[in-house]
């Protein structure tokens, strides 16, 4: 019994550093998921965030085939990288709407100017409200949104060019 | 060489991460109806801010925390529960987004452990007292 006693101490800290060594080499994944994946696309009406551009609205959802709703903003960097992977989806056939989040008119029109357009509409989201409704916590997010208005996949951060076959699957599964 | 480069990294801006749009209305104002205020603080106390994991979003300085904080007070100014807020956010990011968890099997061992470890306390103590005595 003494014996026992004696080594608990060391016990626990090898627990302690077993704990510590495996959450040191597998990170926690610390994004917060939207739990609207499986749930009908909340209701809202954005103007446009630029001239040129329809705004967004719900409604502009559920009418058969299946978009892309890209959360985005003009300051965000990682939004810079994903532009081109965005403009490759729309090549390949894929719908993709945008909402720009606490964005000025002109900043989005430069943004669109330097990396291209592949968006039909831009909803302007300027105290973030849709991007809460939509259960995103950042900037770029990308949903995919089937053809009745559920939504069926949150892409969290930006689309790297490993991204785009799985993003393109779950696009075709919302077909 | 080195003394230019650490005295320009510390003058330079720090790469802009944040919009140029000032803050919501709601977001650092108080509501006129001082209830209404005190309903909201309290709500905002507990619910945790997206992006400064471990703030509250009264606590935050990010813009999405503001952006939560306008919510909470226009929903609130509105003529709704604080407790229907905090359900409609946890229906967008579960119960990750409040710090008050709900009693359900999975949280009840939360409930329950400083209950046992009080009792765990009382009993050492009452062994103790015992001998002495």
């Amino acid at each position: 019994m003494n014996r026992v006693v004696r080594f608990a101490p060391l016990a626990v800290l090898l627990l302690f550093v077993a704990v510590v060594a495996w959450r040191l080499t597998m990170p926690e994944d610390t994004r917060v998921r939207s739990r609207m994946t499986g749930q009908p696309v909340p209701e809202f009406a954005l103007a446009a965030a630029t001239d040129g551009v329809p705004g967004l609205s719900s409604k502009d959802f559920a009418t058969g085939g299946p978009r892309l709703v890209n959360v985005f903003a003009s300051w965000c960097v990682p939004c810079i990288a994903e532009a081109p992977l965005l403009m490759e989806l729309n090549r390949r056939g894929v719908s993709i709407d945008a909402i720009a989040v606490r964005d000025k008119p002109a900043d989005v029109a430069e943004f669109l100017e330097r990396h291209g357009n592949p968006f039909e509409r831009i909803g302007a989201d300027p105290e973030s409200r849709v991007q809460i409704a939509l259960g995103s916590s950042g900037v770029p997010e990308t949903f995919v949104v089937d053809g009745r208005g559920i939504i069926r996949y949150q892409h969290m951060g930006p689309i790297e060019p490993g991204d785009v076959p799985s993003l393109l699957r779950e696009w075709e599964k919302a077909r | 060489m080195k003394r230019w480069l650490l005295i320009l990294a510390l003058i330079s801006a720090p790469v802009r991460s944040d919009s140029d749009l000032p803050a919501a209305r709601w977001a650092n104002e108080q509501l006129p109806d001082p209830r209404q205020e005190a309903a909201a603080r309290a709500l905002m106390e507990e619910l945790r801010c997206l992006v400064c994991q471990g703030q509250s979003i009264a606590d935050s300085d990010a813009e999405l925390a503001g952006d939560m904080r306008a919510l909470v007070r226009q929903r609130i100014a509105a003529g709704e529960e604080p407790e229907e807020v905090r359900a409609w956010l946890t229906e967008r990011y579960g119960d990750w987004v409040s710090y008050r968890p709900p009693v359900e099997p999975l949280t009840w061992p939360l409930w329950v452990a400083p209950l046992i470890m009080l009792a765990a306390g009382a009993l050492l103590l009452r062994k103790r007292f015992r001998r002495r005595g």
